[in-house]
């Protein structure tokens, strides 16, 4: 027997329709985002002042987990890298190879005045911001920010993350 | 058995810990040499977070340097804040008001609270409990929030001023903050429950880092690490600032001198913390938060916009910074992590010639060596745990 499905066909959003009662149609990149976007494990990279806001951000109050956010303390197994204090010249190359470290696709959150831009300590020893050697994709100002303010951060990069193309079966 | 012995060739390894590893606090660096399991030597290095605070320090007004020490030993700015403004008015030789000074310390006891608090959940979460560190910030977050109705910062507050406070605290904060002074014994007694007689905690920290009171002396250990072997000294007692010497408290003691005995002074000093926040708000005075000494403090902000001549102080002071006479002053405080030092040489200007920062910390890390050889590499995490640094501190 035919039936009719194009009737019964739901679009809930762009994209996405759903045939009743349990069959999605959807994209590859949309689904394969959804599942990336919901599962999203930093790097623990404390180096300063805002690593203590990161753990505070973590911890029971706030409740990171609920995102789906584990600190991981392996850059294999990290999805992206919360640089969370003052970068120090003879830190950067540290911090950058533990970036080369993480598999693709990676992120970067910059977090606090000093990883944007390097904040008061406009010093010999200070990197003035660490887009100089990372590719960032969030910034967070603030000094140091409010856990609001990096969970805002860190919605705004799964965003970024649900709107890509193909990222994920793309290596280098 | 010779021949056994003679079939296995061992030789030494030397493996790196850090500057990023979950469990150095920070950015510290170890190298360790190992024979097995048993730690042969450990070098720590040092200098990752070094961002010119002293330097800075230089540059900048007795005024506007304030914000650099929040920044040294993040996680009691409070603290640190004390330290410098009592060593800049040891310098200019003014007199604080009475209640600045019962708010100062009722401030400098929260900020070691919740130093302690995260001491105790990040030192109990590397040597593998959980519980202990969600309860910390629990009450931590508290803390924060009291912070927040005090000064508008969570972590890097710059509340005290050099002459007094920055401003006067309200009565909601009191009685929000006496809520919490009558609550924390009973979350004090939830820890101690989870964790001070637990067997494997005991098993990983009863005799581990052993150092005796006369070693901790000529290693210039201060604060948690002396008094867990022993050593009846505490800056608060000894040279008393602030409100110190108005109100009473216990210096707890330990034994042995090891990452255990640690762990109960540092409980205890907990429980004492709060014990001196109850007695400063019971013995709260009324009068001015600030100095009455227009040539070394900041006019009123209200005056200053009405009034020509408190703006043209308050220019002269931001600007060029107060006339200070020349000479030289060490002052210390006792911050969470030990005897915190400033060292200021004035030249007669605004900024000083020189300040130094005697940072417990950088002391407490040149003795993880001492503690760590001859120890197995799971010790290493439970001394560095124990010895409570702050690497913003120890680096500067």
């Amino acid at each position: 027997m035919l039936m009719d499905t194009a009737v019964n066909l739901v679009e809930v959003e762009k994209g996405t329709m759903i045939l009743p009662p349990n069959i999605i149609i959807t994209s590859m990149d949309r689904l394969i985002n959804w599942g990336r976007s919901s599962s999203l494990w930093p790097m623990t990279f404390g180096l300063a002042c805002c690593a203590i806001e990161m753990m505070t951000t973590g911890s029971s109050h706030y409740d990171l987990d609920r995102m789906g956010i584990i600190f991981r303390g392996s850059p294999r197994q990290a999805d992206f890298m919360i640089v969370a204090g003052t970068v120090t010249k003879k830190m950067s190359g540290i911090v950058r190879r533990v970036y080369d470290q993480m598999p693709e696709p990676r992120y970067v959150v910059a977090m606090g005045s000093c990883a944007c831009s390097g904040g008061i300590f406009n010093t010999y020893s200070t990197v003035q911001g660490c887009d100089s050697f990372l590719p960032v994709d969030v910034y967070i100002p603030g000094c140091p920010p409010r856990p609001e303010a990096l969970l805002e951060g860190i919605i705004k990069l799964q965003k970024k993350i649900k709107g890509e193309h193909f990222r994920w079966s793309r290596w280098r | 058995m010779e021949q056994i012995e003679k079939t296995f060739e061992t030789r030494e390894l030397t493996i790196n810990i850090g500057p990023q590893h979950p469990a150095t606090h920070g950015v510290l660096r170890l190298v360790l040499t190992l024979d097995g399991e048993t730690v042969i030597k450990c070098t720590p290095h040092v200098g990752y977070l070094h961002r010119g605070i002293e330097k800075l320090g230089e540059n900048r007004t007795y005024f506007s340097a304030l914000p650099l020490t929040d920044r040294l030993d993040y996680i009691s700015s409070m603290n640190n804040n004390v330290g410098y403004v009592n060593a800049v008015e040891k310098l200019f030789g003014i007199e604080v008001p009475e209640r600045a000074k019962f708010i100062r310390t009722m401030a400098a006891e929260m900020g070691r609270i919740s130093s302690h608090i995260i001491w105790l959940g990040t030192h109990v979460l590397d040597i593998g409990a959980t519980t202990p560190f969600l309860y910390a910030f629990r009450e931590r977050e508290r803390i924060l929030d009291l912070f927040e109705a005090l000064c508008g910062a969570r972590l890097t507050v710059s509340y005290p001023r050099v002459g007094g406070v920055r401003n006067d605290i309200s009565q909601e904060f009191l009685d929000e903050l006496y809520a919490f002074v009558l609550e924390f014994p009973d979350r004090m007694d939830d820890y101690e429950t989870l964790v001070t007689e637990n067997r494997i905690w005991k098993k990983r920290t009863v005799g581990i880092g052993v150092i005796s009171a006369e070693e901790a002396v000529n290693w210039g250990l201060t604060g948690g690490m002396l008094r867990g072997s022993g050593v009846n000294y505490d800056v608060r007692k000894h040279t008393p600032y602030d409100a110190y010497d108005r109100v009473e408290f216990d210096i707890p003691l330990g034994k042995n001198g090891d990452c255990y005995d640690r762990y109960l002074v540092r409980m205890g000093e907990l429980r004492q913390a709060n014990r001196i926040i109850k007695q400063c708000i019971e013995k709260l005075p009324l009068g001015p938060v600030m100095a009455d000494a227009p040539k070394f403090t900041l006019p009123p902000k209200d005056m200053v916009l009405k009034d020509m001549e408190h703006l043209i102080h308050q220019f002269i002071l931001i600007t060029k910074g107060p006339v200070v006479p020349e000479g030289e002053i060490y002052s210390a405080t006792e911050v969470p992590k030990g005897e915190l030092g400033f060292y200021l040489v004035s030249d007669g200007s605004g900024k000083p010639y020189r300040m130094r920062v005697r940072a417990p910390s950088f002391v407490h890390a040149s003795v993880l060596p001492k503690l760590c050889e001859g120890g197995l590499v799971a010790d290493v995490i439970a001394n560095i745990g124990s010895i409570d640094i702050v690497l913003g501190e120890c680096d500067r």
